[in-house]
C-alpha cells in the first residue's frame, strides 16, 4: 500500500465531515424517539417505547394507507409500466422517443404543480377526489416514469431483439415471447423499478399533500402533522417508525442497483 | 417487429400509460391553464400575478436559493464521490451507505432533520451555547432551508460521480502523469472534464429540486417565500387561481427546461428527481 498524500486526509475529512452532516441527524432522530424525556437527555431519562407505541396508535391508520397505496401503486406500474416499456423498446423511430419523452415530463414537473392541476381538474368528482384511489392515481403518475425508465434501461441493453426473433423461428406467439422470453430477461430492472416506486410512494409529499383529505391522510402526511403539532420525541418516534419502513428498501435498492450499472447484462457474462 | 403487426403490438402495450398521462396530466394541465385564465381578470389574471412584486421576489429568491444549493452540492457531494469511487480503505462502505442513505427521505423528513441540526433544540444551538456563545438557530429561515435542500441533493450527486468516476479511463490520467502533470492538473484537464456530464446531469436535478420542492419549506416554516410556498398559500389562503396556475406553470417550465438543458448537454438520461 502507498503511502498516503495530504490530499488524501484531506478528502477524507471533507468525505466525514459530510458523511456527519447526513448521519448525525439520522442517529439524533433515532435516538430522539426512544428518549424518554429529550430535554433531560437520555442518560438522565432513560429509553423508552412508549411514544413509538404512541405514534402507532395515533397514525396507524395513516402508516396503513400508504403500505396500500404504495402496493397499489406498485401493481399499477407494473401492470401499465412494464407493456409501456417493451412497446417503447420495440416501437422504432421518433415517435417512440417522443412518446418516452412525453411519459417521463410528470416527473420533471414539481409535485405541487402536478398535485394542484389535479385538484383543480378533478374537483367536480366528489367521490373520486374524496377518495385514496385520488392519491394512488397521483402516485401513479409520478412513479410510472421510474418503471418504465429501469425496464426500458434493461431493456436497451440486453439484445432483446435477437432473443424474440429466435423464440419466434421457434414458433413462439407473441404471448409466449413476452413471458418466457422477454419478462425474464427483464428481471433485473424490474426489480429495480419496483423498489424505486414503493420507495417513492411510501415517502412521497409533495404531491400527495394536496390531493389528500382529512379521511386519507398517508404517512408523511401525518408526519408532517406530528412535527408541526407534537413534541420532539413523538416527531422523532414516527421518523423512526418511516426509516424502519424506508431503509430496508433503499438498502435492497442499492445492492442490486449498482454493480448492474456498469454490467448491465451479467447473465450473458462468459 | 417494423411489421403493422409489430408497430400494433407495440402501440397497445404503450396504450394504458398513455392514459394514465392522459388522465392525470394533460387533462389537469388543461385545465388548470383554463382554471388560471378564469379569474375576476381573465387571461389577463395571468399578467397581472406574474408581474406582481411579492411573486418576482419569490422567484428571485427561489432562483438564488437553488443555484447556491446547486454549487454548494456538486462541491460538497462531488468531492466526496470522487475520492470513494477512486480510494480504498476499512470503512469505505459504510461512508457509502451513509452518503447515500437520504436518497429518498421525502421532503419533511429532511426538514426535520435541519430541525435536529439547527433547530430552537437543535445540535448546532447546543454546541454554540456549550461554547460559550449564543444559541444558533437559523433552521427556519431561507439559511435552513439552503441546508435542507443541500442535505436532500449529496446523496445524488455521490451516486452520479461514483459512477461516473469508475467509468473514466485511467490510461489518461497516466499518460498525463508521465508527461510531467501535477495531481492539480491531471485534476483540472483530466479528471474534471471526464465528470462533466455527471456533475451537469446532477447539478440540474439538484436544480430542479430545489426549485420544486415544497416538504421541507412546509415543516420549517409557512414564512419562508420560496416559490412552491406562495404557490401553496396563494392557492389555499388567497384562493388566487390565476397566480397558483400562472407560478405553478411557470415553475414547472424552469425545471423542466433545467432537465431538459443537462439531457441535451451530456447526451444521457438525467436521472429523474426524487
Amino acid at each position: 500500500m502507498q503511502k498516503r498524500s495530504l490530499g488524501f486526509w484531506l478528502q477524507l475529512a471533507l468525505t466525514l465531515a459530510v458523511s456527519a452532516f447526513l448521519g448525525v441527524p439520522i442517529l439524533q432522530s433515532m435516538l430522539a424517539g426512544v428518549t424518554r424525556n429529550i430535554f433531560q437527555g437520555v442518560l438522565k431519562s432513560g429509553l423508552t417505547l412508549d411514544w413509538v407505541g404512541q405514534v402507532l396508535t395515533l397514525y396507524w391508520p395513516a402508516i396503513l394507507l400508504s403500505i396500500e397505496i404504495a402496493i397499489g401503486c406498485l401493481i399499477v406500474t407494473l401492470l401499465v409500466g412494464v407493456p409501456a416499456a417493451y412497446g417503447l423498446a420495440r416501437a422504432p423511430g421518433r415517435l417512440a422517443r417522443l412518446a418516452e419523452e412525453a411519459l417521463v415530463l410528470p416527473v420533471a414537473v414539481p409535485g405541487l404543480a402536478l398535485a394542484l392541476a389535479m385538484v383543480i381538474a378533478y374537483n367536480p368528482w366528489g367521490g373520486f377526489r374524496q377518495s385514496a384511489w385520488f392519491i394512488l392515481a397521483g402516485h401513479v403518475l409520478f412513479t410510472l416514469p421510474f418503471m418504465v425508465r429501469a425496464v426500458l434501461a434493461v431493456m436497451a441493453s440486453s439484445d432483446l431483439a435477437t432473443l424474440e426473433e429466435g423464440a419466434a423461428s421457434l414458433g413462439a406467439g407473441f404471448f409466449r415471447r413476452f413471458f418466457d422470453v422477454v419478462l425474464p430477461n427483464c428481471r433485473s430492472g424490474i426489480l429495480a423499478g419496483a423498489l424505486t416506486v414503493v420507495t417513492l410512494s411510501i415517502g412521497e409529499f409533495n404531491l400527495t399533500w394536496l390531493l389528500h383529505t382529512p379521511l386519507t391522510k398517508t404517512l408523511p402526511v401525518g408526519l408532517a402533522d406530528a412535527y408541526a403539532s407534537l413534541r420532539l420525541e413523538i416527531g422523532s418516534a414516527y421518523t423512526l417508525v418511516f426509516f424502519v419502513l424506508i431503509v430496508p428498501l433503499l438498502v435492497a435498492l442499492q445492492l442490486m442497483g449498482r454493480p448492474r450499472r456498469m454490467k448491465p447484462v451479467p447473465e450473458d457474462q462468459p | 417487429m417494423g411489421t403493422p403487426r409489430g408497430r400494433m403490438i407495440a402501440g397497445l402495450m404503450i396504450l394504458p400509460a398513455a392514459l394514465v398521462f392522459l388522465a392525470f396530466f394533460v387533462l389537469p394541465l388543461v385545465r388548470l391553464v383554463v382554471a388560471g385564465g378564469d379569474g375576476p381578470d381573465g387571461w389577463a389574471g395571468y399578467g397581472v400575478a406574474l408581474a406582481d412584486t411579492r411573486h418576482l421576489t419569490s422567484l428571485a429568491e427561489t432562483l438564488v436559493l437553488s443555484i447556491a444549493v446547486t454549487l454548494a452540492t456538486l462541491v460538497l457531494g462531488g468531492i466526496p464521490g470522487l475520492f470513494l469511487a477512486r480510494n480504498r480503505f476499512p470503512g469505505r462502505a459504510l461512508l457509502v451507505s451513509i452518503l447515500t442513505l437520504p436518497l429518498a427521505f421525502p421532503g419533511v423528513v429532511v426538514g426535520f432533520m435541519v430541525i435536529l441540526l439547527a433547530g430552537r433544540q437543535g445540535l448546532i444551538g447546543q454546541v454554540s451555547q456549550l461554547m460559550g456563545g449564543d444559541r444558533i438557530v437559523f433552521a427556519y429561515s431561507m439559511a435552513g432551508l439552503f441546508l435542507g435542500y443541500v442535505y436532500f441533493s449529496i446523496p445524488r450527486v455521490v451516486l452520479t460521480v461514483m459512477a461516473s468516476a469508475e467509468k473514466l479511463d485511467p490510461l489518461l490520467e497516466e499518460a498525463a502523469r508521465s508527461l510531467g502533470a501535477s495531481p492539480w492538473r491531471v485534476f483540472l484537464d483530466v479528471i474534471l472534464p471526464g465528470l462533466k456530464p455527471a456533475l451537469i446531469a446532477s447539478g440540474a436535478v439538484s436544480f430542479a429540486t430545489s426549485m420544486g420542492a415544497f416538504g421541507t419549506a412546509f415543516t420549517l416554516a409557512t414564512r419562508i417565500d420560496v416559490l412552491p410556498m406562495v404557490i401553496y398559500t396563494e392557492f389555499t389562503l388567497g384562493v388566487n387561481l390565476a397566480a397558483a396556475a400562472g407560478l405553478s406553470l411557470l415553475l414547472g417550465a424552469v425545471t423542466w427546461a433545467a432537465l431538459a438543458l443537462a439531457r441535451q448537454a451530456t447526451g444521457a438520461g438525467v436521472a429523474a428527481a426524487g
